[in-house]
């Protein structure tokens, strides 16, 4: 059982490994910190967001101050999708952002009964239901899909 | 402070039961603390606690005679239709700017000052923040020979140490009495604005000292029986830039509270006393258990979030907002441990009612919108925080510009609750990118061109850019993060009560988005210029000029940073009268093309104090954007080139950033390109990141760097380490320890520091140069 945890990490409940939802690409413990499967570049903010006024001019442009702002990316190191952005101060270690409890994630799938990536959506509202399935292994759509629970 | 003898805990080696005090003693002692207390202060017994209080034995008494769910849904029904008229009557009579563009509320409390219902529309915040004082009045003024509590009298505060959401807010407080009991209460409340600060407006980023905070007004029976007391009124308006608005909106909230009162009564008239103060009664505590389920509904697990601040609104630091939310079983832990420490000579620090207020607002708004929205909300979430840090403030700090902490509870927890809700089966509402976080707008005071004194702020601050969506980009400018159904007011109406014109108002900054698949909502920019006026200035109260201020969510990148500018030296007015074709305005053309003879172009942070406007000198700043959803590469390159068509994002961003080739004359997306180009830069992402263990080893330092002004824990596997930069000295020194152990921590004038710069600069002049000069001190 594969529960969709963000827009592209699924945690496999059956191997309690962290994956990527699009490729299938192994991020290591489910109990653990998925940051330390992926690939991370530093990135100058002013590359991101230029400037809007003339930097040779002024010292605020709209453009962040790279000694103030860095631009963590971390990346699949398959797919090269882009996990996380995360904007943190020169040297700050970057945060561990979810610890999940993985037995109780367990528990509460179980108790609910049905497939995770065929119930969670997005949210309430007709434009909030989505196809949150493996993307790696829906060559036709959604594997898991209630379609081929007859087969 | 209030103290009582059960706050004297007896110390090692005096624990003898035979210094227990009997109960005739214990009378005693309280009878003469009651009548020799020097001063009532903000309680902490009250406001450090925001859970919902214990039944009371009258509450469990109408209870016990019988719950009909229907009849409460009914009564609850019937008060929100009252909140709502009331709010209208607020909105459409009100004299404060706020109140026109909702920034309000209106509810109805139990007895011991739980919120059980708030007005629809409005602030949230506002009333999630009233049981304080509505507490403080029944401990210590409900008893009290010189205040009492009678039919018809109104309770009116402003001072966020006694609960409130910052000091700009005023409240009319009334008591539901029967009998000589009062059953319940009801309330309204404004963003009135000017309060008689340091500087107009009432958010003073100046303040240096509560004293600076303007109105410091504890709960005071300001109405009386009926009737309002011009003593005070007078005191009131004599503390404050506005005497008017003092008056106009006492009246408003006045009448408002009475139309609320007026159903009240209709409703126990109908359904009897003792329902309907159970039906107030089991709403709060519904509204907690119903949390505690939904709490049981998220995933176990722990989910942090930290913020980076960027200025003391005086200069730029980084100061640290930390928050780790845990989920287990039916509890919710929200930890801010980690929080930088107040600093005690600047106007950024908040109380901690006012940052729980924020809290509520998160909950309430974005977390379970179709909750009744009670006290109950925030009540069984437990939440750790440490006294003297700057979203925990002390007595002595001054929290004139408390928004830049509180409104960072909020944003803590509506980024944070997208990964905590995300793999739920049920939500109650949709995965979004952070929210914009900043007030991006102008205050303004002086003399209007009708002769009177005014303090206060355009409605732009209510234009703050949605987060995208999971599923959708999020809207421009579309509602401030404390208000869904704020307004931004029609500009031309304001311009016939204050004197300066919004020459460009609304226009879209080209690139101000946060990026992703889907990307967050747009903030637009605005430019003023005072006319016609012997007296005026602005001021901008916000950071997030170096550091941007909220980020994306899921791969998505967050907003830019905004910078204040200005053309000062010149008169706009004069310029376009004399040549109408100037009259072609936008920050980027101003500030690039520089095309005003002798003007003085300036940039600056976004902390402005009252600055002085000549007529025509020009301010500039835009609002803020939302943060954007999921990679950027994987949005719809027809999406992004209607973006670059519109002119909302430059070519280079269509590019660089998105990954889009197109036909350059007709914006039509070259597939094949775009294909090959994204999976170039998927491949480029993939050569140049590297393995988390070794980015580690290289980008993570042990400290920030010398140079930065940085305040809060480093790293989240020491919270409780605290590092401040300390001018204990000259030159400032890097401290580290444990809040209680930290020094005071303050900053010099900005000004002190650039002259003795600016001194030594000329010594080393005179030294190279040989010049012998005298100077003396």
């Amino acid at each position: 059982m594969r529960v969709p945890m963000t827009e592209y990490l699924l945690i496999d409940l059956d191997t309690e490994r962290w994956i990527c939802r699009v490729c299938a690409h192994d991020f290591g413990d489910a109990r653990g910190n998925y940051k330390e499967g992926t690939l991370v570049y530093d990135r100058d903010p002013q590359e991101i967001h230029p400037p809007v006024i003339d930097p040779e001019k002024y010292e605020f442009t709209f453009s962040p101050d790279p000694a103030f702002c860095r631009i963590l990316e971390f990346y699949c190191p398959t797919c090269g999708t882009q996990i996380e952005a995360e904007y943190l101060p020169p040297g700050h270690p970057p945060t561990v952002d979810m610890l999940w409890d993985i037995d109780s994630l367990r528990e509460k799938w179980d108790a609910h009964g049905g497939n995770p990536e065929e119930v969670v959506n997005y949210g309430p509202g007709e434009n909030a239901e989505a196809d949150l399935s493996a993307r790696f292994d829906s060559v036709t759509p959604h594997a898991h899909s209630r379609q081929n629970e007859g087969h | 402070m209030t103290l009582t003898t059960d706050q004297f805990v007896p110390t090692s080696g005096d624990d003898d039961a035979s210094q227990l005090l009997t109960d005739q003693e214990q009378q005693w002692v309280d009878k003469f603390m009651d009548e020799t207390t020097l001063f009532l202060g903000p309680d902490p017994a009250i406001m450090r606690t925001h859970e919902i209080m214990p039944r009371t034995a009258y509450e469990e008494e109408c209870i016990a005679k019988g719950i009909d769910p229907l009849e409460v849904d009914r009564i609850r029904k019937r008060l929100a239709g009252a909140l709502d008229e009331a709010f209208e009557m607020c909105e459409s009579m009100g004299a404060a700017p706020g109140a026109k563009w909702a920034d309000l509320s209106c509810a109805v409390y139990t007895a011991e000052g739980d919120v059980t219902y708030l007005s629809n529309r409005g602030v949230i915040a506002f009333s999630a923040v009233l049981h304080h004082p509505i507490r403080y009045i029944m401990k210590n003024w409900k008893d009290e020979p010189t205040v009492g509590i009678n039919p018809g009298d109104g309770f009116f505060h402003n001072d966020s140490r006694f609960g409130m959401v910052h000091n700009t807010d005023q409240s009319m407080l009334v008591p539901v009495m029967r009998d000589g009991i009062i059953i319940a209460w009801v309330g309204a409340t404004i963003h009135e604005g000017e309060n008689g600060a340091c500087e107009p407006g009432g958010m003073p980023s100046g303040s240096e000292s509560p004293f600076d905070d303007g109105l410091r007004a504890s709960p005071i029976k300001i109405v009386e029986k009926g009737h309002l007391r011009r003593d005070l009124l007078t005191f009131l308006q004599h503390s404050t830039r506005d005497p008017k608005l003092m008056l106009a909106d006492i009246k408003v909230k006045m009448g408002a509270t009475r139309r609320i009162m007026d159903t009240v009564d209709r409703l126990i008239d109908e359904v009897g006393q003792e329902t309907f103060v159970a039906s107030l009664r089991v709403t709060v505590e519904d509204v907690e258990t119903e949390v505690r389920r939904r709490i049981g509904e998220l995933p176990d697990g722990t989910v942090t979030f930290n913020q980076f601040v960027d200025s003391t609104l005086k200069e730029n630091i980084l100061i640290k907002f930390a928050c780790k939310i845990t989920v287990k079983g039916e509890r919710m832990i929200i930890d801010l441990t980690g929080t930088g420490p107040e600093i005690l000579n600047r106007a950024l620090n908040s109380p901690l009612a006012s940052t729980k207020s924020f809290m509520s607002q998160a909950v309430l708004s974005y977390w379970w919108p179709d909750l009744p929205r009670s006290t109950g909300a925030l009540s069984p979430i437990e939440i750790i925080t440490e006294e003297h840090t700057w979203a925990d403030a002390g007595y002595d700090a001054p929290v004139g510009q408390s928004l830049q902490a509180s409104f960072r509870g909020f944003s803590a927890l509506q980024s944070a609750f997208a990964k905590m809700q995300f793999s739920s089966p049920q939500k109650y509402s949709n995965v979004v990118a952070p929210w914009f976080n900043q007030i991006n707008d102008f205050l303004w005071g002086g003399t209007t061109q009708n002769g009177e004194q005014v303090g206060n702020l355009c409605a732009d601050l209510n234009g703050m850019g949605g987060g995208a969506k999971a599923f959708r980009d999020g809207e421009d400018a579309v509602a401030p993060l404390f208000c869904a159904m704020a307004d931004l007011g029609e500009q031309e109406v304001m311009e016939e009560e204050v004197p300066f014109l919004q020459l460009v108002s609304k226009r879209l900054v080209r690139d101000n988005q946060g990026f992703g698949k889907y990307r967050g909502g747009m903030g637009y920019e605005m430019m003023v210029a005072s006319r016609g006026t012997p007296s005026w200035g602005f001021m901008t109260v916000t950071s997030g000029s170096k550091f941007s201020s909220v980020p994306g969510m899921f791969g998505g990148y967050g907003c830019p940073v905004y910078p204040l500018a200005m053309v000062k030296d010149i008169n706009i007015y004069d310029i376009i009268k004399k040549d109408p074709s100037q009259f072609n305005l936008s920050m980027e053309r101003v500030m690039n093309e520089q095309p005003f003879e002798g003007g003085d172009y300036q940039t600056g942070h976004m902390g402005l104090q009252f600055d002085v406007a000549k007529e025509g000198e020009l301010y500039m700043i835009a609002q803020g954007a939302g943060g954007g959803y999921g990679d950027v590469l994987e949005r719809d390159p027809e999406l992004v080139v209607t973006d670059l068509e519109l002119d909302r994002i430059s070519a280079q961003v269509a590019t660089n950033v998105y990954g889009v080739v197109w036909e350059a004359d007709t914006f039509v997306v070259h597939e094949q390109a775009t294909i090959e180009l994204r999976a170039q830069m998927r491949q480029d992402r993939i050569s140049r990141g590297k393995p988390y263990k070794e980015f580690i080893a290289e980008f993570v330092q042990e400290e920030p760097p010398k140079d930065l002004l940085y305040y809060g824990s480093w790293g989240q596997d020491n919270n409780e380490e605290l590092l401040a930069t300390h001018w204990g000295k000259i030159e400032p020194e890097r401290v580290k320890g444990k809040i209680e152990d930290l020094p005071l921590i303050m900053v010099p004038d900005r000004r002190v520091l650039k002259i003795s710069k600016l001194e030594a600069r000329v010594r080393e002049l005179e030294q190279k140069y040989g010049e012998v000069a005298v100077h003396k001190s």
